[in-house]
């Protein structure tokens, strides 16, 4: 389990034909992961975190790099494709639109147990998923549709049908973010335990840094296809370095003592990802001057920082 | 606040620019009708920001839709909504009609899509001022709808662009320059920043106390979001199963919570770089009742870590608890009854 990592990206860029010419949605991604860790992938709309995590998945081909899955390369053949579906699940943003409105909950477990032929018996399986779930007594759900249940109950029925299949990797896409604070804390507790339990690895999509705070063991900041800063969720949450993720931590409402730095604008296009360091354009260092004191604002509009935090000043 | 010298008692003194009395807002169903607000009291004075927080199906958007009659037909709203000492509630529809928008404005929860796909931002700006102020040349409303969108943070060239031109923040800072067309005193914007990423959130909200502060409009905030309420709002209301539960100085109820299901609520919020948050989620167990068949006692009982035997059996009201604030709990201090 400890020796090789569950989950290792190189180079990985993935790209998407645009309009104006191609947009780099993923550009030069490295990560590791392994297995029973928590890891947050945190960043704005736009930043390239949902389609890196659709490449982990194997819902999305590179444009160039590797994903690497315990130890092998991830195969685009439908064979290694539904095998690394079943080992590596996706949980979606909105547990309504994931299910189908005219499927029983058990059916709805169910259906990936028989997609993928797992040995044993279908009923206890699915009664066992659902009861780690935290949806109990099981059998109570099994004939109930989705509407019939509440939206933190129908967040559990999804984590439910990708647990039933025993995945080694998680890949939750903002799995949280639809629901009210009060069920927020339910989930995120049972995704902690199932982590614990399972010792599955669990990727966390999303761009609360408080969610990151609250279940990750570490934390990587994406910004326009690239991570830039990585680190233990302690560390980098408390003492961050790249200034991108000083930004976003300063904009958390709870975050009272630190001046606001919002930037201007929205995570810009990755159609026209900008020359040298790309996150110059917005970068609080080169606005206030405080790059040209440092005499590397050259060095930020012109060289791309190709290490990790992805900083100019932080290296200088 | 305010540019002039504040009195002693800033705002509770003069006439409120909303007065809300006993609010109750049932829908239509098979049976009995099914309950939403179940009498709610609130006041706004001009410039003050209050906050309105709770789970879904508290009631709040209904509380906000009843604001301006915006609820479907056949909905039984009474009690007194009075808005510059005028009753929202018996008003005709010409009178409503023109209260909406110069008077009160609303900003909705998936604003997103309340734009008309087909029609250019600046068109969809320009007919809510022609339709409340005839006979205005043209060129006036084109130079108002620049105005407006500047105001927002957006170039007034923006005004040719459609909606789907525009990033999602953008589209919400045009429903707010849309908002405040008719020179509204009183905002209501219902999630305006749910849906929107922390950094745009952030520009939006900053944009929001911007006007509030030049403007000294009075604005209602709507969400789930405690913290971001706490943040943004003076005062701070917190409701659950149709009632307040709890009302406030916002920095007092969100981090001295009186209430037992505002502490779960703040609870929820992690602080980050706080030891207590970490890897240790806090949430809520339970949903929020049915409507229809709310708890006996306190609603919030059945989920209530402090419930007690009395508990199920009281009839809870906002009662005292520190100066300016009152929360519907037994255990407040200035409850009446003995636990």
């Amino acid at each position: 389990m400890t020796g090789a990592p569950l989950l290792e990206i190189r180079d990985l860029r993935v790209e998407y034909p645009a309009r104006h010419g191609v947009a780099r949605a993923v550009d030069g991604v490295n990560f590791e992961m392994r297995s029973g860790e928590i890891v947050a992938l945190v960043g704005e709309s736009g930043c390239g975190k949902t389609t890196l995590a659709r490449t982990i998945v194997g819902l999305q081909r590179p444009a160039e790099g590797e994903v690497r899955f315990r130890g092998k390369p991830l195969g685009h053949d439908r064979r290694s494709l539904r095998d690394h579906r079943r080992a590596a699940q996706l949980i979606f943003q909105d547990p309504t639109g994931a299910l189908n409105a005219r499927q029983t909950i058990y059916e709805a477990v169910a259906e990936g147990v028989r997609i993928q032929q797992i040995p044993g018996d279908e009923e206890a399986l699915v009664a066992d998923a659902l009861a780690r779930a935290g949806l109990r007594p099981p059998e109570r759900f099994f004939t109930r549709y989705p509407y019939e249940v509440s939206g933190g109950q129908r967040q559990r029925v999804v984590i439910a049908g990708a647990m039933v299949l025993n995945p080694s990797l998680l890949v939750a896409d903002e799995p949280v973010s639809s629901l009210d604070a009060s069920v927020r804390g339910e989930i995120l507790a049972l995704m902690l335990r199932l982590v614990r339990e399972t010792e599955v690895g669990m990727l966390v999509v999303t761009h609360d840094l408080g969610l990151a705070w609250n279940v990750a063991d570490r934390v990587a900041v994406m910004y326009l296809g690239r991570i830039v800063e990585e680190g233990g969720t302690e560390d980098l949450l408390t003492a961050p370095r790249h200034p991108y993720t000083r930004a976003l931590l300063s904009v958390v409402p709870e975050a009272e003592e630190v001046e606001r730095q919002i930037l201007t604008g929205e995570a810009p296009d990755p159609t026209r990802i900008p020359s040298g360091c790309r996150f110059h354009p917005r970068c609080p260092l080169v606005e206030s001057g405080e790059a040209a004191r440092l005499g590397i604002e050259e060095r930020c509009r012109s060289e791309d920082p190709l290490f990790v935090p992805a900083c100019h000043a932080v290296a200088a | 606040m305010s540019v002039e010298p504040a009195p002693a008692e800033p705002t509770r003194e003069v006439a409120p620019l909303l007065s809300v009395r006993d609010l109750h807002v049932t829908y239509p169903s098979a049976g009995a009708g099914i309950p939403a607000v179940r009498g709610v009291d609130l006041d706004l004075a001009v410039g003050e920001t209050l906050g309105l927080a709770g789970e879904s199906g508290c009631g709040k958007s209904s509380l906000a839709g009843a604001l301006l009659r915006l609820l479907p037909r056949g909905t039984e709203v009474t009690g007194d909504v009075l808005l510059d000492g005028e009753n929202v509630l018996t008003m005709k529809p010409g009178r409503l009609r023109a209260v909406r928008w110069t008077h009160a404005a609303i900003v909705f929860q998936g604003a997103l899509h309340s734009l008309n796909p087909v029609q250019r931002v600046g068109n969809q700006i320009g007919e809510a001022i022609r339709l409340h102020s005839r006979g205005v040349s043209r060129a006036a409303v084109s130079k108002r709808v620049g105005e407006l969108l500047e105001l927002v943070g957006l170039p007034a060239r923006r005004a040719r662009d459609y909606p789907h031109q525009l990033s999602g923040g953008q589209r919400q800072r045009v429903l707010i320059g849309l908002a405040l067309a008719c020179e509204p005193r009183l905002l209501i914007a219902d999630e305006p920043t749910t849906a929107l990423d922390v950094m745009v959130q952030a520009q939006v909200l900053r944009l929001l106390d911007d006007l509030q502060q030049r403007f000294g409009l009075g604005i209602i905030f709507i969400t789930h979001d405690l913290s971001t309420l706490a943040e943004v709002c003076q005062r701070l209301a917190v409701m659950y199963a149709g009632r307040i539960v709890e009302e406030g100085p916002s920095d007092e109820v969100f981090e001295a919570p009186a209430h037992p299901y505002t502490r779960a609520l703040a609870g929820a919020f992690p602080v980050i770089g706080d030891p207590a948050f970490r890897m240790q989620p806090a949430g809520l167990p339970g949903d929020p009742p049915d409507p229809r068949y709310l708890p006996s006692g306190c609603p919030f009982h059945p989920r209530c870590g402090a419930a007690v035997q009395v508990c199920s059996s009281t009839h809870v009201e906002l009662w005292p608890a520190g100066p300016d604030r009152s929360a519907a709990c037994v255990h407040a201090p200035g409850s009446p009854v003995p636990v």
